[in-house]
């Protein structure tokens, strides 16, 4: 049996503010086990990087409000954790990478001392002076960085360059989980698959669990186990990578993501078949499924409440169309 | 029969910026022709030099040297009222237009504001006309029309941005980065106009993209760029097939393709990034990079040649590799 590591369960988070009431995330629940990785993919305003915060306990304070809901890490209620003993979890156990390399990095700061900083907050304080610098060496080395430049500083590394930086130093302490946000979304696209085979690489060979954060199907297809697809706020379907991207039975939200996107061994210049409408306003979801206004398929009973409809032990679908099999 | 002429054309063009490190080749040497109703899809990464391409082409900026053809009539710097009718019929689309437009004008006045100012119709009455059948053509609704831009969702500013370059029925646009700024499933929505608005109106495009998939999508012939020259250039389909140069190769290896049967597929991973294109050496930009390069990469230029049909590549060892 698999090992669970992470088991977030109807998890709500608003943002209060004087003016108005964003519903971020609207009861979402998923397992993550050890040495796995899940996809969260979504598009903008979705409730991802909500997600990723809550989870961290990082959410912006008195305006994001965690409602409902119980993070167990290892079996440790997060949740009811001080904030000493979250720091020291977001050191030793999680880490988190954001998209924007610079936000993550201190610009004053050289490179190598960054890193030793990240590596003597942690777990290694009893190391030597040359023994935490021989441990930067490494961990530049193990990111395809030149050791002879720890002396640099943020601005003088390109964007790819930086974000190895970041995943470096998240990585720097071997944590049991890595929540990365959209870490190639700024790149290139090669230097985006360098980053990506350099996080792959890792993750099997630490065994780190991970939350992969993206808007891209091909950066799921190609990094994630499972799979939760989110959409306002909450996870429309959850599956293996063969249930998702395989077969006919899918939420019309992920039919629809599938349909809007280019394929490279489809013809050119045809149609292709996209959402039509927007995204809700988080501030006025519809009631019932947040979905229905854009979904082909609706109809009155999609003004009820939903529930996940199961169609296999591992894949799961929050759409009526499936109620009867749950 | 009658030869197609191309609706634009650029021979040896250059724009180079004098910058504090020296000269920065942006757009070194670009010749390209487009025929009516096609699509060019302008592809490569971040700083190679896409967009200084397209606005060169519009003479919003200067180039350094080099010729630009509309319908084979030189562009020329000209105030002239020929010279202004005809850069009329070529527009752009950037990728944020909210950068573009005056954020206190509303919808329908920033979709007028052109036709306005070029006094295309005699009077106000039939200006605004015009302004709510674009806004229908784009897929805006009416009610829209009184909106300030930063009450919209992306999708609908790039609306207006594409209503605003019809305005003036312009036979070419540029399409700087339209949909990168956008969701996906927002963009197909964006990609599907352009693609109707093209069929409808005649239109020709150049399209500029660092999205493989999306230029794939919607070019007919597609120009790989790197360091500001063209490194590859073939009809869409044949470039993605059979593409030649090592640059172009690991390019499109480099896609994350949704698809879990190429998961493991092998990725060409290129060493290193892309070079400063200040003072650059002659040989082939790329070398420093590629795994095939030799020595007569680095002595002189690597000229384009035809190494196939309507195939372009800048590579000496094409035909080996
Ligand atoms: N500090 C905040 N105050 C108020 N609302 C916020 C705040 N942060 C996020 N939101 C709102 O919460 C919702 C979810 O945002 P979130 O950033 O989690 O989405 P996301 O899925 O990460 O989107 P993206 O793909 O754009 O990163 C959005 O409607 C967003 O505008
Ligand atoms: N006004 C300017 N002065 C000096 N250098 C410039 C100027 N405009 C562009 N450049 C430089 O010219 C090169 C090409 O830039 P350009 O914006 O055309 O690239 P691009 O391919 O559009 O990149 P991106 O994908 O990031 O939009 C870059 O090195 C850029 O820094
Ligand atoms: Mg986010
Ligand atoms: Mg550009």
């Amino acid at each position: 049996m698999k090992e669970t590591l992470l088991e977030v369960t109807d998890l709500v988070v608003k943002y209060k503010t004087d003016l108005e009431t964003v519903s971020a995330v609207n009861g979402i629940s998923f397992n993550l086990n050890k040495g796995e990785t899940l996809g969260i993919v979504g598009e903008t305003g979705a409730g991802k990087t909500t997600t990723a915060l809550t989870i961290l306990k990082l959410l912006p304070e008195r305006v994001g409000i965690i409602e409902n809901g119980r993070i167990l890490f290892e079996g440790k209620d997060l949740l009811s954790l001080s904030e000493r003993d979250m720091m020291k979890m977001r050191g030793d156990k999680i880490s988190m990478i954001f998209q924007d390399p610079m936000s993550s990095l201190n610009p004053v700061h050289t490179i190598g001392a960054q890193i030793a900083e990240a590596l003597k907050l942690h777990n290694e304080k009893n190391r030597t002076k040359e023994q935490l610098e021989t441990r930067v060496d490494e961990v530049l080395e193990m990111v395809g960085i030149p050791p002879s430049r720890k002396g640099d500083y943020p601005h003088q590394f390109s964007g790819g360059m930086k974000q190895r930086v970041v995943i470096a130093i998240a990585l720097a302490c071997e944590p049991d989980l890595l929540i990365a946000d959209e870490p190639t979304t700024a790149l290139d696209v090669t230097i985006q698959a360098q980053v990506l085979m350099l996080m792959r690489e890792l993750r099997d060979r630490l065994q780190t669990a991970m939350i992969l954060i993206t808007h891209d199907l091909g950066v799921v297809a190609q990094m994630c186990d499972r799979v939760a697809v989110m959409y306002a706020g909450e996870l429309v379907e959850t599956g293996t990578l063969k249930d998702i991207f395989t077969g006919e039975r899918h939420h019309p939200y992920t039919k629809g993501l599938f349909g809007s996107i280019p394929k490279l061994n489809g013809e050119s210049k045809s149609p292709l078949s996209p959402i039509e409408g927007l995204m809700p306003d988080p501030t006025d979801l519809p009631a019932g499924c947040s979905f229905y206004p854009r979904c082909p398929h609706a109809s009155e009973q999609c003004l009820l409440k939903q529930s996940d409809a199961i169609l296999s032990s591992t894949h799961t679908v929050r759409c009526r169309l499936f109620g009867k099999e749950a | 029969m009658e030869k197609l002429q191309p609706i634009l054309e650029t021979k040896n063009l250059k724009k180079y910026f004098n910058v504090n490190a020296g000269i920065l080749h942006a757009v070194d040497d670009i010749s390209v022709s487009i025929m009516p109703r096609k699509t060019l899809g302008v592809v490569g990464e971040s700083g190679c030099g896409k967009s200084t391409l397209g606005r060169t082409i519009l003479r919003l900026i200067e180039p350094t040297s080099g010729e630009i053809f509309f319908k084979g009539e030189k562009i020329v710097q000209s105030k002239s009222a020929r010279m202004r009718e005809m850069r009329m019929k070529m527009q752009i689309i950037f990728q944020d237009p909210y950068s573009s437009i005056n954020p206190r004008m509303t919808v329908s006045e920033i979709i007028a504001e052109y036709m306005l100012f070029h006094k295309l119709y005699r009077s106000k009455a039939e200006v605004w006309n015009r302004t709510a059948q674009l806004m229908n053509t784009v897929g805006l609704a009416r009610r829209l029309a009184n909106a300030y831009p930063h009450e919209l969702d992306g999708g609908r500013r790039q609306r207006i941005g594409i209503a605003r370059a019809l305005s003036v029925n312009p036979e070419f646009i540029v399409c700087d980065e339209p949909v990168s700024a956008l969701d996906v499933s927002i963009q197909a929505q964006i990609l599907n106009l352009l693609l109707e608005l093209q069929k409808e109106f005649g239109l020709t495009y150049m399209f500029i993209t660092h999205d493989l998939s999306v230029v794939k999508h919607i070019s007919d012939e597609i120009m790989v760029m790197y360091l500001g020259q063209c490194v590859e250039k073939a009809p869409a389909d044949d470039l993605f097939r059979n593409p030649r140069h090592p640059y172009t190769k690991a390019l499109l290896s480099a896609i994350p393709v949704p698809d879990i049967r190429t998961r493991d597929k092998e990725i060409i991973t290129i060493k290193g990034e892309v070079k400063s294109p200040i003072n650059p050496t002659a040989g082939c930009r790329f070398a420093g990079r590629c795994e095939f390069a030799d020595n007569r990469c680095t002595q002189t230029d690597v000229p384009l040649t035809i190494i196939g049909q309507n195939h372009l590549c800048a590579c000496v060892r094409a035909k080996e590799i």
